[in-house]
């Protein structure tokens, strides 16, 4: 008996083994690293104790940078979810050209994020792209897309709406096909109106994928450093800086690889607290919802 | 059983053996003797056959050391070169099309890796300094000499004497030049130019009527303050009269997209002083920065000036974006690498033939960092700025084959057909490439191809040049620049206080690295400039 258990947890070997290989090793080595002055010309893994946090915590850039990606990805999020919502609504029951239309609101998704960014920054690009021509027919001004603070976190927050909404669709359609029955039913004989029954019966019944949606697409979103890379480079200024296009700069092309370390760390631990809270605000707004 | 062990272990050694072979993939370095050459002495070269993109020139092949008739009798079969360049197109395409050549004549295997420009730098440092064979030869930018020259092989004396490189302009020699020994193959040489519209410029009637609204001449302005005051009263207006607004500048302004190289441009002849010597960038002795004093603050000012005269988006136009606004001609004029004014030369460009090359704009007086005053002076300062360059690896394997590979790409015949063709990003080197009858058989104005030749030769006798800070670390500290010139772009911080940003990072960068180690690459830096 116990020699067949071996056996059988022999089988796990293989995937601790991957575990091991490409997350614990290189954590444990991004830490070792994030204590080391490893830079472009000093490759050596030194000891410096805690001066890359210390630096880490008087960089205005990389708070910055946090902040900034709260506002686009909870703004990204919250506007994938609520059209995401609405367009698995459109296809979830009988609709002419379902099928078709599931395929096609999946397209945005399956384009590699660099070229969908690039074909964007045509798009808003301020002399030959075709939305400030659009604008201009309709008598309205142009909009300096990609130069200007503001418009230019418009302009990415679009692509990235644009890019990731269908993902949101995906999962909630999903969850939609999974309801079971027997809650609509019990509605419909009750007499309520579709209003009451999305905010009654879908909606609270819809809770755990939800959360679950959101929650995918926060841990993504706060990844979000290919778009920048193309649409706007950071720019104007660091106006559109996130924190993985930092990282990127500072570790990558500057090679500033005990910093980085010490920067990414700090990112990853923020980012497990911060949703965590969120996920579990989250539950409990839905529950309290579903319960009222 | 200890049968069956054994046969096991013995299984797992040949596969452990096996594996290691592939996963190494280095094969043996043999030296073969030479074959019969594929090429006749002056053989007609073509790149037609390659692609219907190329094209249809051909040229003679050049006899010597690395033309195609002595590289084709090398016998490198069996034998593989591994190579790491930039994207295709520029200086990747190149790579790629010499390496498919270099296999047809040698029977070389050649494995060229393209990565894009912002991890270049990594993918090439990482393995050199871990003392990994990765790749034998290397494209990449001239300026991060300091970084790479400890890892790099000298070249050697037999292709130091071939004649293409005696023929390769003592700029260029020099910055592929590293503590007295040439570490770099020079493949590419680049400067910033101006660029103008000649047909608008030139024009006799727009010339009376910029008269009447400033009171001043109109030409190809010698001073930035000229090129703002041309580049604002064309804004805006319809130079082509096709119902659309035409724009006086275009620069490179995207952050992370070669800025620092354009605001070098517009500082060098506030901050270049031609009776003052020991470096711009960094006090030599003391290592203080120098990027936040008023030579260089001028220049910024100036920059955020110039954003009234951008086309639209202007300011978050890359290199690639301001090649189509001047190479299109939205924009009346321009500075930075030869690419604009090859594109708009371009057999179907609409402003073909009609523009004209000039040295960078300069000043009316020069910022004197020993006394800290402004000289009223007219001053003058070419910018060399970076281009590509290649080398091989110390850990190359067959570094006679890295070698053979670089003397073939930079053959005569190869060099003289890559110069036609813009995106390849291979600029005039060699004293040959100044040639006004070459740039007219490639179909160009009289006028243009001597503009072109002029200003291009005329920055190598110049003796108040300015050169890239070529020292370890570059890329943080281009890097701190860009990021403290587009906060003052966009209005994010004024210009003095930008920079003064930009010296306190510089300090912790040069702090970082040491400021031995940075003053002592500096130094070679500082003896280009003050030649």
């Amino acid at each position: 008996m116990e020699a067949l258990r071996r056996h059988k947890s022999m089988f796990l070997l293989p995937g601790l083994l991957t575990l091991a290989l490409i997350i614990i090793f290189p954590l444990l080595f991004t830490i070792r690293v994030s204590f080391s002055g490893w830079n472009v010309s000093n490759p050596q893994l030194d000891f410096i104790g805690g001066a890359n946090y210390a630096t880490m915590l008087h960089d205005s850039r990389f708070w910055a940078s946090i902040m900034r990606l709260v506002l686009l990805a909870g703004g990204t999020v919250l506007i994938q979810y609520v059209i995401g919502f609405g367009m698995a609504l459109l296809v979830w029951r009988e609709a002419r050209g379902r099928r078709l239309w599931r395929v096609l609101f999946l397209v945005p998704m399956m384009t590699t994020p660099v070229v969908m960014a690039a074909i964007w920054q045509m798009i808003f690009h301020e002399s030959l792209g075709p939305v400030n021509d659009l604008l201009g027919m309709l008598g309205l001004a142009e909009v300096p897309w990609l130069t200007e603070s503001g418009p230019a976190l418009v302009a990415l927050m679009t692509v990235e709406v644009w890019q990731w909404t269908p993902f949101m669709f995906l999962l909630l359609l999903a969850g939609l096909l999974s309801l079971p029955k027997e809650p609509f039913m019990a509605a419909a004989i009750d007499g309520a109106d579709a209003w009451r029954t999305f905010r009654k019966v879908t909606f609270p019944l819809m809770a755990p994928v939800s959360v679950a949606a959101i929650i995918i697409r926060l841990i993504e979103a706060s990844k979000l450093s290919d778009s920048v890379y193309v649409l706007t480079s950071g720019g104007p200024g660091s106006s559109t800086e996130t924190p993985g296009y930092y990282l990127y700069i500072q570790g990558l092309r500057d090679q500033q690889t005990g910093y980085s370390g010490a920067m990414s760390l700090t990112y990853l631990v923020l980012m497990i607290v911060t949703l965590t809270v969120v996920a579990a605000l989250l539950a409990r707004a839905f529950k309290l919802k579903g319960d009222s | 059983m200890r049968n069956g062990s054994y046969k096991g272990l013995v299984a797992a050694a040949i596969v452990v053996a096996l594996t290691a072979t592939a996963c190494t993939g280095q094969d043996p370095v043999e030296n073969k003797p030479d074959k019969p050459a594929l090429f006749k002495p002056g053989s007609e070269i073509s790149y037609s056959k390659y692609s219907k993109n190329y094209p249809k020139t051909k040229v003679k092949d050049v006899p010597g050391p690395c033309s195609y008739e002595s590289i084709s009798r090398k016998d490198y079969s069996g034998q593989t070169l591994k190579i790491i360049s930039h994207a295709i197109p520029v200086i990747g395409e190149p790579t790629q099309l010499h390496a498919e050549q270099f296999e047809e004549i040698t029977g070389a295997n050649v494995e060229v890796i393209n990565v894009p420009f912002g991890e270049l730098h990594q993918k090439i440092l990482t393995p050199l300094q871990a003392g990994q064979p990765a790749y034998d030869v290397m494209f990449y930018p001239s300026l991060w000499i300091g970084d790479m020259a400890p890892h790099l092989a000298p070249v050697p004396k037999k292709y130091l004497d071939t004649p293409g490189m005696k023929d390769v302009t003592k700029a260029y020699m020099d910055v592929a030049t590293w503590d007295g020994k040439v570490v770099q193959y020079p493949v590419d040489g680049d400067r910033h130019y101006l660029k103008v519209r000649t047909d608008v410029l030139e024009d006799p009637k727009r010339q009376a009527a910029y008269k009447a609204a400033t009171g001043k001449d109109l030409r190809t302005p010698r001073t930035w303050t000229e090129y703002q005051e041309i580049a604002a009263y064309f804004s805006g207006k319809d130079v082509d009269g096709d119902g659309k607004p035409n724009f006086g500048s275009a620069e490179v302004t995207k952050r992370d997209d070669l800025t620092f190289s354009a605001f070098i441009s517009r500082a060098a002849p506030y901050v270049k002083h031609p009776d003052v010597e020991g470096g711009l960038f960094f006090d030599l002795e003391s290592m203080k920065p120098l990027i936040n004093t008023p030579g260089f603050v001028r220049a910024l000012e100036d920059m955020v000036k110039a954003k009234s005269t951008w086309a639209p988006g202007g300011a978050n136009f890359g290199l690639g974006d301001e090649i189509l606004s001047f190479g299109g001609g939205q924009s009346v004029m321009s500075y930075s690498w030869d690419d604009a004014f090859i594109q708009a030369q371009q057999p179907d460009g609409t402003i073909r033939n009609k523009i004209g090359a000039a040295e960078l704009p300069g000043s009316d007086e020069v910022y004197n960092r020993t006394t800290k005053a402004w000289d009223k002076k007219p001053n003058q300062a070419p910018y060399f700025t970076w281009g590509w360059t290649s080398a091989v690896a110390k850990a190359a394997r067959n570094q006679n084959m890295a070698f053979d590979y670089l003397c073939f790409f930079s053959n005569e015949a190869n060099t003289a057909l890559d110069l036609t063709i813009g995106r390849f990003g291979v600029n005039p080197y060699r004293k040959a490439h100044f040639d006004a009858d070459f740039w007219e058989q490639q179909g160009w104005d009289k006028d243009v191809a001597e503009s072109y030749v002029r200003t291009l030769s005329g920055m190598e006798s110049s003796t108040n040049r300015v050169f890239d800070l070529r020292v370890p670390g570059v890329n943080g500290y281009m890097s701190a620049l860009a990021n403290g010139v587009a906060a003052a772009l966009a209005g994010q911080k004024a210009p003095q206080r930008a920079l003064d940003d930009v010296a306190a990072e510089w300090e912790r960068i040069t702090d970082q690295i040491g400021k031995d180690k940075v003053r002592s690459a500096y130094r070679h830096v500082v003896a280009l400039e003050d030649n």
